[in-house]
């Protein structure tokens, strides 16, 4: 009982191919030019319920999807049911959309909002440098609103808080003394004026993909 | 479902639903029956836990006892949900899979703390995958002993949380009914998929009259219906302007219970119609429109009209790599259309030009209501018919060679009916499943597409039928080595007499492997050699189930015939020829349309 043989179209490099191609994040491109979307830095501020264990959720969401994360901080607020998280991160445009509405998906996240660059966002460092001399150390502190938080015979401890790159620039400057160490937080942020730092409801958010699934214009972020 | 009373048993449902037209007499005899049978008010925390299964509708659990779950087990002794104890916890996480993906509502299993909550984690990750609708209920240590490395205690959520749409550790018991509402109603609503309540034992035995909340789901879940009317404008003036329009159906169209929309609209339109593996029996196959399967094992034609499609309308799917191969070659010239439930979805793998987010039913007829002019696309038509006899899905069957698989997959889908449904393993054999049976109806496809999980398809015919209907035949296509791994499970079908035809698709080989290292591994076997196995058949007997054994060709028709007919789990030992390879294939992150048709193409 031998059937036909099927399959015997024409081989691979006989059939018609298709002109068209895509780059890596699935966009359809001409081919002379390789449009790929570059990693920006940029705020996302996400409001959560304040339970146990969402945290977890949240980091673990990050490392599980290969998301690079520059820092993520968390706190109460002014209901104390609900705490923020602040994230800072560095992708390319169509990942952060999808951080975004993956961080949605999450049963304990009430809103997400990728901020405005021009929000409000601090940071704070603990510094500890050598007091050798005492008088520099004061002069440099204060050119970077440095407060005095420890003194011993051996070392000054400040306290900054500011934009990334300010405490990276005083940072840089306490150097000539000799650093000890050194303990930052990540960036905590808020949206400016009347401006809501709590994204949409989940259900605004929902009717909003479908703009946000049509890439938005990139807009740079540069901190304060 | 909801409205099926507490723990009103499901034969006394269907009496008050039939009983419309009944006399007063009997009405109030019926009345009478539900005063009676009004549950007793819960009176510990694991009764609420039933309560909350009950008041789902729940009919059946599978699962395995153990010590941190028993006071579960001792509520569930009380209840008229029907308790299925599996060989091992795997399977009772796959069979209740396979229950959610026939019945469309959630399966339960149930697991002791560690070891059983472990066992259970990957069916779960396989629902997961899959966007399949389960709730697993996990034993845990008394709260006092959590995080002190006691007896059995496993992390269970932490474990869980990257695989469950849902997870909660349950720690009142005031609370603990409510929760177990709240993960069915998650695990059903939406994008569905596996949730867990890790229920400590303290928490269960602890003394509670809070009566569960119905199913619900949490406040900050929402779930978008209809898609944006701009959109599907623009969506619909882009098909009505397609000169090369396709499309792909995804197991999101069957599980949004989309299948008939999704129908009307392909044939209104005279649009081709292709399924991804999880969208098997969206569209009838059998239609000149169907182009069947795409993908790494999908047929010629319809990988050919993948790759050249201009405007690709995609209801339902995720855009696995299994599907796209290399995302720089897939669907290149097409603007895509694509409609999900789960905005997350949209533009992850392959850009939306037009985002279409919203229930798959209810979306796919927004479009339908806005196409008002067919695509003039006949010429489009001819050419992927052409394809389909250019690239036809035959194989040879040498007398001199031993018996095809091929023969047997479709010897087996002639003898059944079309409401028949398919569990599978993974591996070759699933393939040549995909390839051969030719699916017509939603919901006959139960097959581990995600996650690839070997060993799924036995536990999987267990759950499916349970939910089948009883003259829906349910037949498991099995290879030696998937079969090998969760076998135990026969015991469980024999015990509770289900009627289950395996046909395991014997090469001795773990063939998918011993196919890709003839492919790509200078034929190296390394491990992949399984000239070890059981008799099969013999196997069966053991267990208590009839076992059968195929050699040659004409042994084929009346042996399955003989197995189908038999009342009660079967096993087909069918020695297939070892050699047998899944054509067409494209290499994995290959070009969809540089499908190989042999080994010399790859
Ligand atoms: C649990 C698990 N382990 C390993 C694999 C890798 N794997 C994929 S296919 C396959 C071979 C399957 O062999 P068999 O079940 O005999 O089916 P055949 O390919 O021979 O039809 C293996 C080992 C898997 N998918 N799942």
């Amino acid at each position: 009982m031998t059937r036909e043989r099927g399959l015997e179209g024409p081989p691979p490099e006989e059939r018609e191919t298709p002109a068209g191609r895509r780059n890596t994040q699935g966009i359809r491109i001409d081919p002379e030019v390789e449009a790929t979307h570059e990693p920006r830095r940029t705020v996302i501020s996400a409001l959560v319920e304040h339970e146990p264990g969402v945290l977890s959720d949240v980091s673990g969401l990050f490392s599980r999807r290969q998301f690079n994360i520059e820092s993520l901080t968390v706190g109460p607020t002014e209901d104390e049911s609900r705490a923020r998280i602040t994230l800072v991160v560095e992708e390319p445009d169509p990942g952060i959309e999808q951080i975004k509405k993956q961080l949605r998906k999450l049963i304990p996240v009430v809103s997400v909002r990728e901020l405005e660059p021009d929000a409000m966002r601090r940071e704070l460092a603990l510094i500890k440098v050598e007091s050798d001399r005492p008088d520099q150390v004061a002069a440099v502190a204060s050119m970077y609103d440095a407060k005095t938080v420890d003194s011993c015979p051996a070392t000054a401890t400040f306290e900054i808080t500011g934009a990334r790159q300010k405490i990276d620039a005083a940072i840089e400057t306490f150097e000539q003394f000799g650093i000890r160490e050194i303990s930052r937080t990540g960036t905590t942020a808020l949206a400016r004026g009347t401006d809501e730092t709590t994204g949409p409801s989940p259900a605004e958010a929902t009717e909003s993909t479908a703009d946000e699934a049509n890439h938005e214009p990139y807009q740079p972020a540069d901190d304060d | 479902m909801s409205e099926r009373a507490a723990s009103v048993t499901p034969d006394e449902t269907d009496e008050q639903d039939d009983d419309q037209h009944a006399t007063t007499e009997t009405e109030l005899e019926s009345e009478r029956e539900a005063a009676d049978s009004k549950p007793a008010p819960v009176t510990t925390g694991a009764e609420a836990v039933v309560r909350a299964l009950e008041n789902a509708g729940v009919e059946y659990a599978f699962g395995v006892q153990g010590g941190a779950i028993m006071p579960v087990y001792d509520a569930l002794f009380d209840s008229d949900i029907y308790h299925v104890t599996m060989a091992h916890e795997q399977g009772a996480s796959h069979a209740a899979d396979a229950y959610g993906i026939v019945s469309g509502e959630p399966g339960v299993c149930l697991a002791t703390s560690g070891p059983g909550a472990t066992n259970l984690v990957t069916g779960i990750a396989d629902a997961d995958m899959d966007s399949d609708p389960m709730v697993a209920l996990t034993g845990q240590v008394p709260t006092a002993f959590v995080g002190n490395d006691a007896f059995q205690e496993t992390d269970t959520t932490g474990v869980t949380a990257p695989v469950t749409k849902d997870n909660t550790f349950s720690t009142d018991p005031d609370r603990v009914g409510t929760d177990v509402s709240e993960a069915f109603a998650l695990a059903r609503e939406g994008r569905p998929g596996p949730t867990l309540v890790d229920l400590p034992k303290d928490v269960t035995k602890s003394e509670t009259e809070r009566e569960p909340d119905g199913p619900a789901v949490p406040e900050t879940y929402h779930v978008q219906e209809r898609a944006d009317p701009e959109i599907v404008a623009a969506a619909a003036e882009r098909i009505e302007n397609a000169s090369r329009p396709v499309m792909l159906l995804g197991g999101g169209v069957i599980k949004g219970e989309a299948s008939d929309v999704c129908r009307e609209f392909a044939i209104d339109h005279e649009i081709p119609v292709i399924t991804t593996m999880p969208g098997l029996g969206a569209f009838p196959e059998d239609h000149e429109l169907s182009l069947e399967m795409a993908g790494m094992h999908g047929t010629g034609y319809a990988n050919m009209a993948i790759s050249l499609t201009d405007t690709l309308i995609a209801v339902g799917t995720r855009f696995d790599d299994r599907l796209t191969g290399g995302i720089e070659t897939f669907a290149p010239d097409a603007e895509v259309i694509h409609v999900d439930i789960d905005p997350a979805e949209i533009s992850k793998n392959i850009h939306a030009d037009y985002p279409l987010v919203g229930d798959a039913g209810t979306v796919v007829s927004q479009l339908a209501e806005a196409v008002t002019e067919s695509p003039r696309a006949t010429k489009w038509r001819a050419q992927c018919q052409q394809w389909k006899s250019d690239y036809s899905m035959a194989y040879q069957t040498p007398d001199d060679a031993p018996v095809q698989p091929e023969f047997v997959v479709e010897a087996l889908d002639e003898a059944t009916s079309d409401q028949a449904i398919v569990t599978t393993g993974v591996g070759q054999h699933q393939m040549w499943a995909c390839q051969y049976w030719t699916f017509t109806e939603p919901r006959t496809w139960v097959s581990s597409h995600g996650l690839g999980t070997m060993g799924y398809g036995l536990p999987a015919a267990i759950g499916a039928r349970l939910a089948a209907d009883d003259d829906q035949e349910v037949v498991c296509i099995d290879g030696d080595g998937s079969f090998l791994m969760t076998l135990q499970e026969l015991s469980v079908a024999v015990r509770e007499n289900l009627d289950i035809t395996v046909a395991v698709l014997n090469n001795e080989y773990i063939g998918m492997v011993r196919q890709w290292q003839d492919a790509f591994f200078e034929g190296r076997h390394a491990a992949s050699d399984y000239h070890w196995m059981p008799e099969f058949d013999k196997l069966a007997e053991a267990f208590g189930a009839q076992g059968f054994r195929i050699d040659e060709y004409d042994e084929v028709p009346d042996t399955i015939e003989e197995a189908l007919a038999y009342d009660g789990p079967s096993v087909i030992d069918v020695h297939i020829d070892p050699a047998a390879n899944v054509y067409p294939m494209v290499p994995s992150g290959g070009d969809n349309n540089l499908f190989a048709l042999t080994e010399d193409q790859l």
